[in-house]
């Protein structure tokens, strides 16, 4: 059967629990399903945290993390992948981003997720602003993020 | 050509986009990023310290030293924080 890849950048949420069922659902090749769900939080560093607002590159972030999800597909075997990347205003708890990797075994499902987390992270063009009792500011990209993305460079 | 800017670097300019006609000496990303910042004070604000400065070209990464002839749409932006 053939893989399925599916990526969207959108502002409303989205269900997990059916993202990963549809990945799956009718087929007997898949053993394995990863999923990471990216979660904004309530508070940062001890800072409580009213929302945060994603500004992102239309057409841009729909192309960077479909380049990525197709470098993902040609270096593991996965049988299905979905990606999906919210932007706007996200209040604490809500969902920001989910990636969803199937495969036969577990190892390849495992290390395409972290792989396409890693990537996003650095290289999606997203852009987080913080919004506290105190103001808004822009989130500041994190030296250990570019770290792990670049374990991953051949 | 058309240039966007996003984040702190679109607010610091005061604008999201533009379309701007650089003279023919400026070549690259970097010679692009040099002739913005003259354009006055928020773009001089915005390209204050340029190594942080990202660019892609037609909606793809490139590099400082990338020329940006036939180029329809160059943007600028801080390190990304998505994910």
């Amino acid at each position: 059967m053939t893989a399925i890849l599916t990526v969207r950048v959108q502002q409303d949420d989205f269900d997990t629990a059916r993202e990963i069922a549809a990945l799956h659902h009718g087929r007997t090749d898949i053993g394995a399903v990863v999923s990471f769900s990216g979660i904004c939080r309530g508070n940062d560093h001890g800072r409580p945290l009213t929302a945060l607002t994603l500004e992102h590159y239309p057409g841009m972030a729909e192309a960077e993390i479909m380049r990525h999800a197709e470098e993902a597909m040609a270096r593991w075997p996965l049988q299905g992948l979905t990606v999906i990347h919210r932007y706007g205003r996200i209040t604490p708890g809500e969902n920001i981003v989910l990636v969803v990797t199937a495969s036969s075994h577990r190892q390849a499902a495992f290390e395409a997720a972290e792989f396409l987390m890693d990537y996003l992270k650095t290289n999606a063009p997203f852009w987080k602003r913080e919004e506290t009792e105190d103001g808004t500011s822009w989130v500041e990209a994190k030296r250990h993020d570019d770290d792990a993305a670049a374990r991953w460079k051949a | 050509m058309k240039v966007k800017y996003f984040a702190w670097v679109r607010e610091r300019i005061g604008k999201a986009e533009e379309m701007i006609e650089p003279p023919e000496s400026v070549r690259t990303v970097s010679e692009l990023i040099a002739w913005l910042t003259d354009r006055g004070e928020g773009y001089a604000y915005a390209f204050e310290n340029p190594k942080v400065i990202r660019a892609a070209i037609d909606q793809a990464h490139v590099q400082p030293d990338v020329a940006i002839s036939g180029a329809r749409e160059i943007a600028f932006f801080p390190p990304m924080t998505g994910g």
